[in-house]
């Protein structure tokens, strides 16, 4: 059982604390993606839990054992680097069995989990080259075997696809979540891309400033986002938001009052809520009717991306505020156009003035 | 059709005349460019070499060196009367190889295995760095005459520094001549050289080891490496190209050494180097051929030396090998 339990972690380099008290649990054989903008910690984090970096503050353990003071090499965990960390002198037989080889391992072990992990990584043609000699995605691929080799409870992946073209990432980051399938290993992976994360995760932590904004499913982020900066950065393009304030509360909606005489009932838990608080409601371009609806925005269409399977109009509203709306890629729409943005209650999002949601209610 | 293909043949020379192509002109400008360099290399370096080439096959002398006969190889090796003359047998100039041979090979490890040190230790981050990398310098920016005549003074058997130390601490009981004595001139030497370049060597290799991945090292504690295998598993392999070039520049400049040896220990043969000997013959003796003929020599010895050392060390003086 490779569990990793992180409790009151911070971290500090100088006087500056860049990681703010993170409390996790990893289950074993999960693949839990740490997410967020550049700078929020995310990378910071995997370093503390590969041992790279010493934590300041907090409790860690792995495996029910606790690492704080462990080399990384004593951690049971194996890291795949952004710019793959090769051993540029070596061939990438040498360089995936470099560790076992200083370990003292047999030479017919290490020959044979060399050879195991160049078959699941499909690069046996390959154990004769040296690093300059290789593509950016077969380098990427023996820092994974690296990894393999090692036989880790834990993977560590730091943003492994990011020197990666476009077409090569989609199809490492399939094979990535086949061989989190084929190794049943618990696996920890940062990136910035929300499309990496709510593809591979069973579990994403959405990072920001070095503190937890929200621990959940990539779909629980999806439809219930806790605040305003998980709402934004989960989901692409992102979503929208409007300004407006609160017409009435009832058990189980709020009625929101939207620029341009505009009502309509959410449905959510109004935890504390009250007449006239402002508030901002968000949605999702995908879920505004660009055919209009009972209650909908209407503004002009400032300019029109034609995505081929859809379109993404951008229309600012009479109050100044622009709201994207995700339309079917035949449908018409021109640049100077007034279009109405449907409201579709079910789909809207509510957050306070201080960016918390109200819960919303599933009906 | 055909017409018009003919037309168009018939116009591009024109074009063509009236206007260099582009490959060509650039060509025509790189020389140029190039020519003013080319031209004060050809006098400087090119022009002198070839003098004292040609008159290492001469019996010029410096008292008349307008009058001057050919000599052939004569200056090189010559059968006379039952007797082999020239340099090739001369016990003197074999003594001054094998002097430099000494001097260039000692000197040369001890400041890559010192410089190696130093750059190790430099490139780890510690407060002041950058000023004591800037203070370790000063031996390599004192001009080397001075620093001779310093470390002469230095080492001076009755008024020297190191004896008077060396003494006050019971090491020594009486004062020794560290330039004089045949046993240890050599000695002094080398380590008067070691302390002057080993800042140099270990510039180049810093500037190496700034070059290196720092992620791999990372890699290396995932794997577990210990600092010991690290260094010389990763770091050496590593950094081997910049300590290569380090070398050679090392071992061009002490196979030709001078103004040290001269400065220090002047024409003793416990320490001649073949610069001091192609000296002696040449401005002591007058013997500008036979002189000339000793420098030609020590070109060539130079010049197979460094041929050998690129060869057989696949050093690469181009871009670097990443």
């Amino acid at each position: 059982m490779a569990e990793v339990v992180l409790k009151g972690i911070r971290k500090s380099f100088g006087d500056i604390e860049t990681i703010h008290g993170v409390d996790l649990t990893i289950a074993d054989r999960e693949f839990v993606v740490f997410v967020g903008p550049s700078g929020c910690g995310k990378s910071t984090l995997l370093r503390l839990i590969a041992g790279l970096e010493e934590i300041t503050a907090g409790e860690m353990t792995i495996d029910g054992q606790m690492v704080n003071e462990l080399p990384p090499a004593q951690r049971g965990i194996a890291m795949v680097f952004q710019s793959y960390a090769l051993y540029p002198h070596m061939t990438v037989y040498d360089n995936m069995a470099f560790g076992l080889k200083l370990a003292k391992a047999s030479k017919e072990t290490i020959e044979e989990r060399v050879r195991r992990a160049a078959g699941i990584l499909q690069i046996d043609h390959l154990l004769e080259r040296k690093p300059k000699e290789m593509s950016g995605g077969q380098r990427q691929r023996v820092a994974i075997g690296r990894a393999i080799v090692r036989d880790p409870k834990v993977f560590l992946f730091d943003e492994p696809l990011s020197n990666l073209d476009a077409a090569l990432r989609v199809q490492t980051r399939i094979e990535l979540a086949k061989l989190h399938e084929d190794m049943a290993a618990t696996m920890v992976y940062v990136t910035h891309d929300q499309v990496e994360a709510m593809t591979l995760a069973d579990k994403i932590v959405v990072l920001n400033a070095g503190n937890v904004e929200q621990i959940g499913s990539p779909l629980e982020l999806y439809h219930h986002p806790e605040n305003l900066f998980v709402a934004g950065f989960i989901g692409s393009p992102k979503m929208n938001f409007v300004k407006g304030s609160i017409a009435a509360v009832d058990q189980n909606a709020i009625e929101v009052a939207l620029p341009g005489e505009v009502r309509t009932r959410i449905a959510v838990r109004p935890d504390g809520a009250r007449n006239g608080d402002e508030v901002t409601l968000g949605v999702r371009p995908e879920h505004l009717i660009a055919g209009g609806a009972d209650s909908q925005l209407v503004g002009r269409v400032d300019v029109v991306e034609q995505l081929g399977d859809s379109n993404l109009a951008y229309v600012s509203l009479p109050n100044g505020a622009t709201v994207v709306v995700r339309s079917e890629g035949d449908a018409r729409v021109r640049e100077g156009d007034q279009m109405p943005a449907g409201l579709d209650p079910s789909q809207c999002h509510l957050f306070d003035a201080d960016g918390a949601a109200f819960p919303r209610v599933i009906q | 059709m055909t017409q018009q293909t003919l037309d168009h043949a018939a116009a591009a020379p024109a074009v063509a005349s009236g206007k260099l192509s582009l490959g060509r002109s650039r060509v025509r400008a790189a020389w140029i460019f190039l020519a003013p360099m080319l031209l004060v290399l050809l006098l400087v370096a090119g022009w002198p070499l070839a003098r004292t080439i040609y008159f290492g096959f001469t019996d010029a002398d410096l008292s008349d060196i307008a009058n001057y006969e050919f000599i052939g190889f004569a200056n090189y090796l010559e059968y006379d009367d039952g007797e082999w003359y020239g340099l090739l047998v001369d016990p003197d100039w074999w003594n001054a190889v094998r002097n430099t041979l000494v001097f260039a090979f000692i000197s040369v490890s001890l400041e890559t295995a010192l410089g190696l040190i130093i750059a190790l230790a430099l490139n780890a981050s510690f407060p002041g760095r950058s000023i004591l990398r800037a203070a370790v310098l000063i031996p390599w920016a004192i001009p080397t005459v001075v620093s001779a005549k310093m470390w002469g003074w230095m080492l001076h058997d009755q008024f020297g520094v190191l004896n008077d130390m060396l003494m006050g601490l019971g090491i020594l009981s009486q004062p020794v001549a560290w330039t004089a004595d045949p046993q240890l001139a050599m000695a002094a030497v080398i380590m008067v050289d070691v302390w002057k370049t080993t800042p140099f060597m270990a510039l180049l290799i810093l500037a190496g080891l700034q070059m290196l991945p720092s992620d791999c090292y990372e890699a290396a504690r995932v794997d577990g490496v210990h600092p010991v295998k690290v260094f010389f598993r990763i770091t050496l392999p590593l950094i081997r190209p910049a300590i290569m070039v380090a070398v050679i520049f090392r071992l061009l400049d002490a196979l030709r050494i001078f103004d040290l040896i001269y400065v220090l220990t002047s024409n003793s043969t416990d320490t001649m180097s073949m610069s001091v000997y192609a000296r002696q013959q040449l401005v002591d003796f007058q013997a500008v051929g036979y002189g000339s003929a000793a420098s030609t020599l020590l070109f060539m010895v130079i010049a197979v030396l460094t041929v050998v050392y690129i060869v057989g060390g696949k050093v690469n003086l181009g871009e670097g090998n990443r």
